[in-house]
Protein backbone atom coordinates (compact mmCIF):
# COMPACT_ATOMS: atom_id res chain seq x y z
CA UNK A 1 0.00 0.00 0.00
CA UNK A 2 1.36 3.35 -1.03
CA UNK A 3 1.55 5.37 1.70
CA UNK A 4 -0.74 8.50 1.81
CA UNK A 5 1.54 11.43 0.43
CA UNK A 6 0.57 14.21 2.71
CA UNK A 7 1.80 17.86 1.75
CA UNK A 8 2.71 19.08 4.50
CA UNK A 9 3.18 23.02 4.86
CA UNK A 10 5.13 24.84 6.78
CA UNK A 11 3.19 27.79 8.19
CA UNK A 12 6.18 30.29 9.55
CA UNK A 13 4.90 31.47 13.21
CA UNK A 14 5.68 35.12 14.14
CA UNK A 15 8.81 34.51 17.60
CA UNK A 16 8.36 36.83 20.17
CA UNK A 17 12.12 37.62 18.97
CA UNK A 18 10.92 39.25 15.32
CA UNK A 19 10.18 42.52 14.69
CA UNK A 20 6.78 43.60 13.14
CA UNK A 21 6.44 46.56 11.18
CA UNK A 22 3.09 47.32 10.57
CA UNK A 23 2.30 50.12 8.09
CA UNK A 24 -1.20 52.32 8.74
CA UNK A 25 -2.36 54.14 5.82
CA UNK A 26 -4.38 57.29 7.43
CA UNK A 27 -7.54 55.54 5.74
CA UNK A 28 -7.02 53.02 8.65
CA UNK A 29 -7.65 55.82 11.38
CA UNK A 30 -9.12 58.49 9.36
CA UNK A 31 -12.94 58.05 10.70
CA UNK A 32 -12.14 56.98 13.54
CA UNK A 33 -12.38 59.56 16.97
CA UNK A 34 -9.40 60.44 19.21
CA UNK A 35 -10.56 57.33 21.63
CA UNK A 36 -10.62 54.90 18.99
CA UNK A 37 -7.42 55.96 17.51
CA UNK A 38 -5.52 55.22 20.49
CA UNK A 39 -7.15 52.10 21.51
CA UNK A 40 -6.03 50.90 18.16
CA UNK A 41 -2.15 52.29 18.50
CA UNK A 42 -2.02 51.23 22.09
CA UNK A 43 -3.46 47.65 20.57
CA UNK A 44 -0.32 47.39 18.38
CA UNK A 45 2.11 48.80 20.92
CA UNK A 46 1.18 46.47 23.28
CA UNK A 47 1.39 43.65 21.17
CA UNK A 48 4.96 44.76 20.74
CA UNK A 49 5.02 46.42 16.76
CA UNK A 50 6.29 49.38 15.02
CA UNK A 51 3.92 51.70 13.60
CA UNK A 52 4.50 53.62 10.76
CA UNK A 53 1.61 55.84 10.39
CA UNK A 54 0.76 57.61 6.90
CA UNK A 55 -0.32 61.16 8.92
CA UNK A 56 0.06 62.51 11.51
CA UNK A 57 -2.20 62.74 15.33
CA UNK A 58 -3.43 65.68 16.55
CA UNK A 59 -1.48 67.01 19.42
CA UNK A 60 -4.19 66.48 21.58
CA UNK A 61 -4.27 62.91 20.50
CA UNK A 62 -0.25 63.00 21.20
CA UNK A 63 -0.73 63.81 24.38
CA UNK A 64 -3.46 61.72 25.50
CA UNK A 65 -1.37 58.55 23.78
CA UNK A 66 1.61 59.65 26.43
CA UNK A 67 -0.96 59.71 29.00
CA UNK A 68 -2.25 56.53 28.23
CA UNK A 69 1.42 54.96 28.01
CA UNK A 70 1.85 56.37 31.04
CA UNK A 71 -0.82 54.66 33.17
CA UNK A 72 0.28 51.27 31.72
CA UNK A 73 3.68 51.71 32.90
CA UNK A 74 4.45 49.20 35.76
CA UNK A 75 0.72 47.31 35.29
CA UNK A 76 2.39 45.53 32.42
CA UNK A 77 5.01 43.44 32.26
CA UNK A 78 7.62 45.02 30.43
CA UNK A 79 6.15 48.04 29.19
CA UNK A 80 8.74 51.53 29.35
CA UNK A 81 6.25 53.52 27.11
CA UNK A 82 6.99 54.83 24.09
CA UNK A 83 8.70 57.14 21.57
CA UNK A 84 7.33 59.09 18.91
CA UNK A 85 8.42 61.03 15.82
CA UNK A 86 6.37 62.33 13.17
CA UNK A 87 7.81 64.58 10.11
CA UNK A 88 5.57 66.61 7.88
CA UNK A 89 6.32 66.49 4.18
CA UNK A 90 5.65 70.44 4.79
CA UNK A 91 8.01 72.91 2.83
CA UNK A 92 9.54 76.07 3.84
CA UNK A 93 9.65 77.57 0.78
CA UNK A 94 6.12 77.98 -0.19
CA UNK A 95 3.95 80.56 -1.22
CA UNK A 96 1.16 81.62 0.48
CA UNK A 97 -1.61 80.04 -1.83
CA UNK A 98 0.31 76.57 -1.41
CA UNK A 99 0.20 77.37 2.28
CA UNK A 100 -3.39 78.16 2.17
CA UNK A 101 -4.44 75.50 -0.45
CA UNK A 102 -2.40 72.62 2.13
CA UNK A 103 -3.84 74.75 5.22
CA UNK A 104 -7.50 74.00 3.19
CA UNK A 105 -6.55 70.11 2.59
CA UNK A 106 -5.70 69.48 6.22
CA UNK A 107 -8.68 70.38 7.27
CA UNK A 108 -10.86 68.64 4.76
CA UNK A 109 -8.82 64.87 4.68
CA UNK A 110 -5.95 65.13 7.85
CA UNK A 111 -2.98 66.04 7.62
CA UNK A 112 -1.67 63.29 4.92
CA UNK A 113 1.77 64.32 3.90
CA UNK A 114 3.31 63.37 7.31
CA UNK A 115 5.00 60.24 8.69
CA UNK A 116 4.72 58.94 11.69
CA UNK A 117 6.62 56.49 13.60
CA UNK A 118 5.35 55.27 16.95
CA UNK A 119 6.77 51.85 18.63
CA UNK A 120 7.35 50.46 22.17
CA UNK A 121 10.10 52.03 24.26
CA UNK A 122 11.28 47.68 24.91
CA UNK A 123 12.24 47.92 21.34
CA UNK A 124 12.55 51.39 20.02
CA UNK A 125 15.87 52.30 21.74
CA UNK A 126 15.39 56.18 20.33
CA UNK A 127 14.27 58.23 17.40
CA UNK A 128 16.22 61.11 16.17
CA UNK A 129 14.75 63.68 14.05
CA UNK A 130 15.39 66.33 12.45
CA UNK A 131 13.01 68.62 10.25
CA UNK A 132 13.96 66.16 7.28
CA UNK A 133 15.01 62.72 8.38
CA UNK A 134 14.17 60.36 11.48
CA UNK A 135 16.30 57.86 12.62
CA UNK A 136 15.37 54.59 14.16
CA UNK A 137 17.62 52.73 16.56
CA UNK A 138 16.29 49.43 17.67
CA UNK A 139 17.17 47.83 21.08
CA UNK A 140 19.25 44.49 20.51
CA UNK A 141 18.32 41.73 22.71
CA UNK B 1 -4.93 46.71 28.56
CA UNK B 2 -8.48 45.22 29.04
CA UNK B 3 -9.41 47.75 32.15
CA UNK B 4 -7.80 50.52 29.62
CA UNK B 5 -10.04 49.65 27.02
CA UNK B 6 -12.96 50.25 29.44
CA UNK B 7 -12.12 53.26 30.84
CA UNK B 8 -11.47 54.83 27.33
CA UNK B 9 -14.74 53.32 26.56
CA UNK B 10 -16.37 55.35 29.53
CA UNK B 11 -14.10 58.15 28.10
CA UNK B 12 -17.99 60.65 27.25
CA UNK B 13 -19.11 60.52 30.41
CA UNK B 14 -15.68 61.32 31.82
CA UNK B 15 -15.60 64.07 29.27
CA UNK B 16 -18.95 65.55 30.15
CA UNK B 17 -17.68 65.13 33.88
CA UNK B 18 -14.75 67.06 33.21
CA UNK B 19 -16.37 69.62 31.16
CA UNK B 20 -18.50 70.71 34.16
CA UNK B 21 -15.48 70.51 36.29
CA UNK B 22 -13.44 72.50 34.74
CA UNK B 23 -16.52 75.21 33.82
CA UNK B 24 -16.97 75.29 37.67
CA UNK B 25 -13.72 75.31 38.44
CA UNK B 26 -13.57 78.52 36.18
CA UNK B 27 -16.49 80.02 37.61
CA UNK B 28 -14.84 79.78 41.40
CA UNK B 29 -11.40 80.98 40.14
CA UNK B 30 -13.19 83.87 38.61
CA UNK B 31 -14.45 85.03 42.19
CA UNK B 32 -11.20 84.09 44.45
CA UNK B 33 -8.63 84.94 41.77
CA UNK B 34 -6.62 87.69 42.38
CA UNK B 35 -6.60 90.55 40.29
CA UNK B 36 -3.82 90.17 37.46
CA UNK B 37 -2.15 87.03 39.03
CA UNK B 38 -0.89 85.17 35.97
CA UNK B 39 -0.21 81.18 35.89
CA UNK B 40 2.73 80.72 34.49
CA UNK B 41 3.31 77.13 33.92
CA UNK B 42 7.35 75.65 32.74
CA UNK B 43 7.13 72.73 30.40
CA UNK B 44 9.77 70.77 28.95
CA UNK B 45 11.33 67.64 29.02
CA UNK B 46 13.15 66.05 32.36
CA UNK B 47 16.12 68.00 33.23
CA UNK B 48 15.88 70.77 30.69
CA UNK B 49 15.98 73.30 34.01
CA UNK B 50 12.31 74.06 34.81
CA UNK B 51 13.09 74.14 38.33
CA UNK B 52 16.31 75.73 37.67
CA UNK B 53 14.45 78.03 36.44
CA UNK B 54 11.41 78.60 38.50
CA UNK B 55 14.38 78.96 41.43
CA UNK B 56 16.13 81.68 39.88
CA UNK B 57 13.25 83.61 39.83
CA UNK B 58 12.45 83.17 43.07
CA UNK B 59 15.58 83.54 44.42
CA UNK B 60 15.70 86.81 42.20
CA UNK B 61 12.85 88.32 43.55
CA UNK B 62 11.50 86.46 46.99
CA UNK B 63 14.79 85.40 48.01
CA UNK B 64 13.89 81.57 48.76
CA UNK B 65 13.94 78.26 46.65
CA UNK B 66 10.42 76.92 44.68
CA UNK B 67 12.08 73.24 44.55
CA UNK B 68 15.20 70.98 44.84
CA UNK B 69 17.51 70.26 41.62
CA UNK B 70 19.52 66.87 40.60
CA UNK B 71 21.30 65.30 37.95
CA UNK B 72 18.48 62.59 37.89
CA UNK B 73 15.98 63.22 35.43
CA UNK B 74 12.48 63.08 37.21
CA UNK B 75 13.25 65.05 40.25
CA UNK B 76 10.14 67.17 40.56
CA UNK B 77 7.37 64.25 40.34
CA UNK B 78 4.40 66.51 41.88
CA UNK B 79 3.65 70.06 40.47
CA UNK B 80 4.74 72.84 42.56
CA UNK B 81 3.61 76.47 43.09
CA UNK B 82 4.48 79.71 44.29
CA UNK B 83 2.10 82.23 44.76
CA UNK B 84 2.72 86.05 44.88
CA UNK B 85 5.59 86.32 42.67
CA UNK B 86 5.72 89.77 42.02
CA UNK B 87 8.15 90.85 39.13
CA UNK B 88 8.70 94.48 38.08
CA UNK B 89 10.45 96.30 34.72
CA UNK B 90 10.02 99.73 34.39
CA UNK B 91 7.93 100.56 37.06
CA UNK B 92 5.22 97.91 36.00
CA UNK B 93 4.39 95.12 38.45
CA UNK B 94 3.22 91.60 37.33
CA UNK B 95 1.89 89.39 39.91
CA UNK B 96 2.82 85.49 38.89
CA UNK B 97 1.79 82.05 40.18
CA UNK B 98 4.71 80.23 39.70
CA UNK B 99 3.65 76.16 38.26
CA UNK B 100 6.61 74.45 38.33
CA UNK B 101 5.43 70.95 36.61
CA UNK B 102 7.43 67.76 36.05
CA UNK B 103 9.05 66.78 32.80
CA UNK B 104 7.13 65.07 29.88
CA UNK B 105 8.63 61.94 28.97
CA UNK B 106 7.00 59.19 26.59
CA UNK B 107 9.06 56.51 28.23
CA UNK B 108 10.41 55.49 31.63
CA UNK B 109 12.48 52.76 32.85
CA UNK B 110 12.90 52.00 36.32
CA UNK B 111 16.30 50.40 35.37
CA UNK B 112 17.47 54.35 34.45
CA UNK B 113 17.44 55.48 37.87
CA UNK B 114 19.13 52.68 39.43
CA UNK B 115 22.15 53.93 37.30
CA UNK B 116 22.67 56.91 39.45
CA UNK B 117 22.78 54.54 42.58
CA UNK B 118 19.11 53.95 43.44
CA UNK B 119 18.46 50.37 44.81
CA UNK B 120 15.36 48.55 42.46
CA UNK B 121 12.43 48.88 45.16
CA UNK B 122 13.24 52.81 44.84
CA UNK B 123 13.79 53.08 41.55
CA UNK B 124 10.96 51.30 40.74
CA UNK B 125 8.91 53.54 43.15
CA UNK B 126 10.15 56.86 41.68
CA UNK B 127 9.45 55.41 38.17
CA UNK B 128 5.84 55.33 39.57
CA UNK B 129 5.91 58.58 40.79
CA UNK B 130 7.87 59.85 37.58
CA UNK B 131 4.56 58.34 35.68
CA UNK B 132 2.05 60.28 38.25
CA UNK B 133 3.64 63.76 37.61
CA UNK B 134 4.06 63.39 33.63
CA UNK B 135 -0.11 63.01 33.58
CA UNK B 136 -0.29 65.40 36.12
CA UNK B 137 1.58 68.04 33.90
CA UNK B 138 -0.83 67.04 31.27
CA UNK B 139 -3.70 68.00 33.04
CA UNK B 140 -2.50 71.46 34.18
CA UNK B 141 -1.92 72.37 30.64
CA UNK B 142 -5.84 73.56 30.65
CA UNK B 143 -4.92 75.89 33.41
CA UNK B 144 -1.94 77.72 32.22
CA UNK B 145 -2.33 81.60 31.16
CA UNK B 146 1.12 81.63 29.64
CA UNK B 147 3.95 78.84 29.76
CA UNK B 148 7.86 78.94 29.45
CA UNK B 149 9.27 75.85 27.58
CA UNK B 150 12.51 74.52 28.79
CA UNK B 151 15.05 73.00 25.91
CA UNK B 152 18.56 71.84 27.21
CA UNK B 153 20.32 73.83 24.39
CA UNK B 154 23.28 71.16 24.29
CA UNK B 155 20.60 68.43 22.66
CA UNK B 156 18.86 67.86 19.70
CA UNK B 157 15.90 70.50 20.08
CA UNK B 158 13.57 67.96 17.33
CA UNK B 159 12.12 65.92 20.33
CA UNK B 160 8.59 64.92 20.01
CA UNK B 161 8.29 66.02 23.34
CA UNK B 162 9.10 69.77 22.35
CA UNK B 163 6.66 69.58 19.64
CA UNK B 164 3.78 68.16 21.27
CA UNK B 165 3.96 70.38 23.84
CA UNK B 166 3.99 73.41 22.00
CA UNK B 167 1.44 71.83 19.43
CA UNK B 168 -1.14 71.18 22.39
CA UNK B 169 -0.27 75.43 23.66
CA UNK B 170 -1.18 76.35 20.83
CA UNK B 171 -4.54 74.46 20.11
CA UNK B 172 -5.30 76.42 23.74
CA UNK B 173 -4.26 79.69 22.25
CA UNK B 174 -1.81 79.92 25.79
CA UNK B 175 1.01 82.37 25.07
CA UNK B 176 4.71 81.12 25.02
CA UNK B 177 8.40 81.56 25.20
CA UNK B 178 10.77 79.36 24.46
CA UNK B 179 13.77 79.18 26.89
CA UNK B 180 17.11 77.43 25.47
CA UNK B 181 18.95 77.02 28.92
CA UNK B 182 22.13 75.88 29.85
CA UNK B 183 24.09 78.20 27.67
CA UNK B 184 27.27 77.54 29.85
CA UNK B 185 28.05 74.54 28.10
CA UNK B 186 30.05 74.21 25.44
CA UNK B 187 27.82 71.83 23.23
CA UNK B 188 25.09 74.27 23.65
CA UNK B 189 23.62 75.27 20.38
CA UNK B 190 20.88 78.50 20.64
CA UNK B 191 20.43 79.01 16.99
CA UNK B 192 19.18 75.13 16.28
CA UNK B 193 16.98 75.73 18.90
CA UNK B 194 15.70 79.24 17.48
CA UNK B 195 15.86 77.22 13.54
CA UNK B 196 13.62 74.44 14.76
CA UNK B 197 11.01 76.98 16.43
CA UNK B 198 11.08 79.46 13.95
CA UNK B 199 7.46 81.19 15.10
CA UNK B 200 8.55 81.72 18.58
CA UNK B 201 10.56 83.70 20.75
CA UNK B 202 13.40 82.29 21.61
CA UNK B 203 15.96 83.20 24.71
CA UNK B 204 18.97 81.68 25.55
CA UNK B 205 20.09 81.28 29.11
CA UNK B 206 21.76 79.83 31.98
CA UNK B 207 18.98 79.21 34.93
CA UNK B 208 22.05 77.80 36.95
CA UNK B 209 24.19 80.81 36.32
CA UNK B 210 22.12 83.59 36.01
CA UNK B 211 23.62 84.27 32.33
CA UNK B 212 21.25 86.66 30.20
CA UNK B 213 18.27 86.47 32.87
CA UNK B 214 17.30 89.87 31.84
CA UNK B 215 17.07 89.33 28.19
CA UNK B 216 14.73 86.62 30.02
CA UNK B 217 12.53 88.88 31.78
CA UNK B 218 11.78 91.31 28.74
CA UNK B 219 10.59 88.23 27.13
CA UNK B 220 8.36 87.33 29.93
CA UNK B 221 7.11 90.43 29.74
CA UNK B 222 6.69 90.68 26.27
CA UNK B 223 5.02 87.37 26.69
CA UNK B 224 2.31 88.54 29.19
CA UNK B 225 1.16 91.12 26.50
CA UNK B 226 0.05 88.47 24.33
CA UNK B 227 -2.36 86.99 27.31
Amino acid sequence: MAAKKKSVRKSKKVGKKDLTIHFMPYSEIAKKNTIERIKKIMGLILDKKIIILQGKLKPDEEVRLIENSMTLIGNIKDFQGIEIAAISGESENVNLFHKIRHNIAKILIGEQDAITIIGPASIVKEITQDPKKIELMLQRK
Amino acid sequence: MKETLINLNSKGDYKMIKIIKNFARRLFSGFFKKRGEIKLGFYGSPNAGKTSLANRICQDWLGEDLGSVSRMPHETRKIQIKEDVILEKDGKKIEFKLIDTPGIATKIDFEDFMKFGLKRKEAQTRAKEATQGIIESIKWLDDMDAVIILIDSTLNPYSQVNITIIGNLVARKIPVLIVANKIDLKKSNVKKVQGAFPEYDVVGISAKNGDNIEEFYEGLFKLVKKI
